[in-house]
């Protein structure tokens, strides 16, 4: 059956049928440039307060899709709604004002402080693009650095000063600097040691329930990215595979390529059980149907004929497979030693 | 290549051992410091030329014309370094030939250095036809020969001071816009440029604040070096006679006047010839020194 | 069984303006033929310095204390130049980024029969490298062998060049970071790889790495390294489930983990030591919820849990 039980509000973001597509040059001196189709047709919603996780390993999409709905990047089919409004057409006051609404957080936390700027000026720097008086700014940096846990006097000193879990952090001040309403974490924690991506994601969803902030969280390890969500897509070569709520994702996955990720990060079996044959199709050579037919062992000619639309499965679950009700068989079993 | 699986490129990634006898002159701190005294030096007799140096750089002496430097046996503790066939003293007009020819060097620099980062910067940062245009035109000038240059100027608008920095800072002013441009290119994809894209920094500042700021480094040591060549360029067009012009003193300027007198009279080529040689291997050592401070991939 | 290395309070320290600084502290460990070992740790842990040490490929300004043994001969102290010869025989290493390891301007079939050729000496059998791209499962091999490294992805890259360590016959396989770049379906492919390495030869593997998932995927043993110290040592099973360091410990519940059908975490405070403020105590002990006066004055002796697993720690005589 299928439930509607969504909320009635808007919700806060709406992503329609997205797609876009980079020119990659052509191999000779003739050969015509091609389309390398990254996005292709993603759909999905985040409510306000709550955070959407997006799950995808390399080749996903899913820092396209970031960098999309920060506006870094122009769709070349669909639409985003961000409160109501598609975000790519918009006049200047609205543009500004977005960038108040938005902002974010990235992977590298080496790369994200411009090395000769302090720390204040670093932290100050969305608000002084949004005109804020310096008034207004000075007193600002230090409430924000304590926000993240951090001694408010840092405000005079140079990133190299700082580990990258407390680089980390002055990010994140500066992207509350402007009170933004939805935050796009594009990988916030893998580059940060291991001990320290607790700290930083403890601190992320203290920040959400103080601040009633919407987070996008994308990330390639599903145990991270499900502790902050309250829901999860997963992506596989530019589609969307599956959407549900990231508990019961994790308790019964029904895409296969799902299947696989839980299994591995839930370690549940031993080495070789999990095995996912073959390799990322090439993005110049798209295969037909449903893209993970190459590598599925459910695959059948329908899913090289059809691609499977993303429909709903059961109850606020979404999946893009035409055999999802024999998910369970979807496990593989070890693969015999190849001899040589 | 390699032997086993640690290939070239991964054995460069670990560390290395030290093998025995490696020279490496920049680590230690001989070399730069005397490099760096020497352009002290040489910067300081420019800047305190007219106070320091013992005669006019112009005032004739025919009785003792063409004397030997100090240390010779005809040679007078009033002519250190000698005098040429005007009786002119040599060791002051070094000095006040190191103060045109620095200066020049300096000004040449400093205004090629300013256009070509300008255009680098931006050329870099937006990319797309403003880019492809500027480097067109940046190649366009690179691919002008220099001696042609100069005298196709010098014939338009004559020789001077003026005119040898123009012809300089139009040679130089391309290999500034495209070191800059290609580190601009790597600069803007890293992710503080992208994180004040996101909150609504304007390009304009974008480029003052976070890409500028970032290249000084490597604009630093071209520069540097951009001023042992300056020196040569001048001195060479001086030499030809088509650079600095008399009454004006200039290294290359001595050089040619004392050509005709090599045979018998040596000093008066040989002593700006070395000064010239230290004066560019000083710059030269000293960028080359910078550079591997600042670079930590280039490392000895 | 001798083992196939041995370190005996094995220090390194590296000499910098700032004054000397502690890398690995006195670490005492040895590997057994045919053992796929993880070591663990975090950025300062020491662990890489210790697989470069056990290598020998430390840096110039690294001083080593201590022996290193290898296959019953003393390798520390001896020439760089002979220990060199050990690469790539007894020794092969797969290096944590594929994309630099392999050379951009040569086709992978003749990086391939070059290594065979200089390992083994004369031309090597034609069909060699093609035997080797299928012993690691590599899709369409006969391509592969023409094709260019920059052609396949990072995950393809690793696995040429894990079967090129491994057709090297050597005894031990060290491996830094050898699945970080990886995505974990891929990573998988790779630890099975390992695995099949030492079933069909008997190589020894180390494993270097931050992520205690693939430690507990493939390694049977587990050394946890923390501020240059080894701090605990045993069967990768019993150190996960019933770890006795307060850091192993802390570690393990702050890494998101399903449990059940829910993702729990425990957060550490404080930050991974400075290496220059190291010294004779626990590293450890500044974020210790168990940490006592001993703690800080002196770093702890080894106790036994069981005959493989020892711990390191004041804390550790009563269990938890």
């Amino acid at each position: 059956m299928i439930s509607s039980a969504e909320p009635a509000l808007e919700p806060m973001v709406r992503v329609d049928g997205l797609s876009k597509s980079f020119p990659v040059r052509g191999r000779g001196l003739l050969a015509r440039a091609a389309e390398v189709l990254a996005v292709e047709d993603v759909s999905f919603t985040i409510n306000a307060g709550s955070t959407f996780g997006l799950v995808g390993e390399s080749g996903s999409g899913k820092s396209t899709i970031a960098r999309i709905l920060l506006k870094l990047e122009i769709p070349s089919a669909g639409r985003v709604l961000v409160e109501g409004r598609d975000i790519f057409r918009q006049t200047k006051s609205e543009e500004k004002a977005y960038r108040r609404l938005v902002q974010a957080v990235l992977q590298d936390p080496y790369g994200a402080l411009s090395p000769r700027m302090r720390v204040r000026s670093i932290v100050a720097e969305p608000l002084a693009a949004q005109g804020e008086s310096r008034g207004a700014i000075d007193a600002a940096v230090p409430r924000l650095l304590e926000a993240v846990g951090l001694p408010s006097q840092l405000g005079p000193s140079y990133p190299h000063q700082f580990s990258g879990g407390q680089r980390q952090r002055i990010a994140i001040a500066r992207a509350l600097s402007v009170e933004p309403r939805l935050l796009v974490l594009d990988e916030p924690v893998s580059a940060l040691d291991v001990s320290i991506r607790a700290q930083v994601l403890a601190l992320l969803r203290d920040m959400q329930q103080r601040m009633g902030l919407t987070y996008l969280f994308i990330g390639h390890d599903l145990a991270v990215v499900n502790y902050l969500s309250a829901r999860v897509g997963v992506l596989y070569f530019g589609r969307v595979v599956e959407i549900g709520d990231s508990n019961d994702v994790l308790r019964r996955p029904l895409h296969p390529y799902t299947r696989r990720l839980v299994a591995i990060a839930a370690m549940r079996e031993p080495l070789g059980r999990n095995r996912l044959q073959g390799e990322l199709p090439d993005p110049r050579n798209r295969p037909s149907g449903c893209h993970f037919r190459t590598r599925c062992p459910l695959a059948t000619d329908i899913c090289a004929e059809e691609r499977p639309p993303l429909h709903p499965f059961r109850a606020r679950r979404l999946v893009a497979c035409h055999h999802a009700e024999r998910a369970e068989e979807a496990d593989v079993p070890p693969i015999a030693a190849v001899p040589g | 290549m390699n032997a086993g699986t640690v290939t070239p490129a991964a054995e460069q990634a670990l560390p290395r051992r030290r093998r025995l006898g490696r020279w490496r002159p920049l680590q230690s701190p001989g070399l730069p410091l005397l490099a760096t005294a020497t352009c002290a030096v040489l910067v300081a007799a420019a800047v305190l030329g007219p106070w320091i140096s013992p005669y006019a750089k112009d005032s004739v002496d025919l009785a003792n014309a063409i004397a030997p430097p100090a240390w010779q046996p005809d040679g007078t503790a009033a002519h250190l370094l000698g005098t040429d066939q005007l009786g002119r003293d040599v060791l002051s007009r070094l000095i006040a030939g190191a103060r045109i020819s620095l200066a020049a060097a300096a000004a040449a620099t400093l205004l090629g250095g300013s256009i070509g980062v300008a255009v680098g910067v931006v050329a870099g940062y937006i990319g797309g036809l403003a880019d492809a245009v500027a480097m067109r035109i940046s190649d366009a000038f690179l691919a002008v020969p220099f001696i042609l240059l100069a005298l196709a100027v010098v014939a338009v608008l004559g020789s001077g001071f003026g005119n040898i920095i123009l012809v300089i800072v139009v040679t130089n002013w391309p290999r500034y816009a495209r070191l800059v441009r290609s580190e601009v290119i790597g600069i803007k994809h890293r992710d503080f440029v992208t994180l004040a894209r996101i909150a609504g920094v304007p390009p304009a500042r974008i480029m003052l604040r976070h890409i500028l700021p970032n290249t000084l480094n490597s604009v630093t040591v071209l520069g540097i070096l951009d001023v042992g060549r300056a020196i040569i360029l001048e001195s060479s067009l001086s030499f030809l006679g088509v650079g600095i012009q008399p009454p004006d003193v200039s290294w290359g300027l001595m050089l040619a006047d004392g050509r005709t007198l090599l045979g018998f009279a040596w000093w008066l080529t040989t002593l700006p010839g070395v000064v010239i040689v230290a004066a560019v291997m000083s710059f030269n050592t000293l960028g080359y020194w910078l550079k591997a401070r600042l670079d930590p991939r280039a490392g000895a | 069984m001798t083992p196939l290395v041995d370190l005996r309070q094995v220090s390194v320290t590296f000499g910098t303006s700032q004054g000397p600084i502690l890398a690995v502290s006195a670490v005492d460990l040895a590997i057994r033929p045919g053992e796929i070992v993880g070591i663990a740790g975090e950025s300062g842990s020491g662990k890489t310095t210790l697989c470069r040490a056990i290598m020998g490929a430390l840096p110039d300004e690294a001083r080593l204390s201590g022996e290193i043994w290898f296959a019953g001969t003393r390798i520390s102290g001896r020439p760089v130049a002979e220990i060199r010869r050990l690469w790539g025989r007894e020794i092969a290493m797969v290096l944590q980024n594929p994309m630099t390891a392999l050379d951009p301007l040569y086709p992978i079939g003749s990086q391939i029969d070059e290594m065979i050729g200089v390992r083994f000496g004369a031309a090597a059998l034609p069909g060699r490298a093609l035997e080797i791209l299928r012993s690691v499962h590599l899709t369409a091999p006969e391509l592969r062998l023409r094709q260019y490294p920059h052609q396949l992805s990072g995950g393809m890259r690793q696995r040429v060049l894990i079967g090129m360590a491994s057709a090297t016959r050597a005894k031990l396989l060290l491996a830094d970071e050898p699945t970080t770049a990886l995505d974990a379906t891929i990573q998988e492919e790779i630890l099975v790889l390992f695995r099949e390495i030492r079933d069909r030869s008997g190589t020894a593997i180390v494993i270097v790495t931050h992520d205690l998932g693939v430690i507990r995927r493939v390694c049977e043993r587990v050394i946890v390294m923390y501020g240059g110290r080894v701090v605990e040592d045993g069967p990768t099973e019993a150190v996960f489930t019933a770890p006795r360091h307060p850091y192993t410990r802390a570690l393990l519940e702050s890494l998101p983990r399903i449990e059940g059908e829910e993702i729990v975490l425990q957060a550490i405070d404080g930050q991974v030591p400075d290496p220059s403020e190291l010294g004779d105590f626990c590293p450890f002990s500044p974020r210790c919820r168990l940490a006592r006066e001993a703690c800080l004055a002196k770093f702890p002796g080894e106790t036994r849990v069981t005959g493989a697993h020892r711990v390191f720690c004041w804390a550790a005589e009563q269990p938890p």
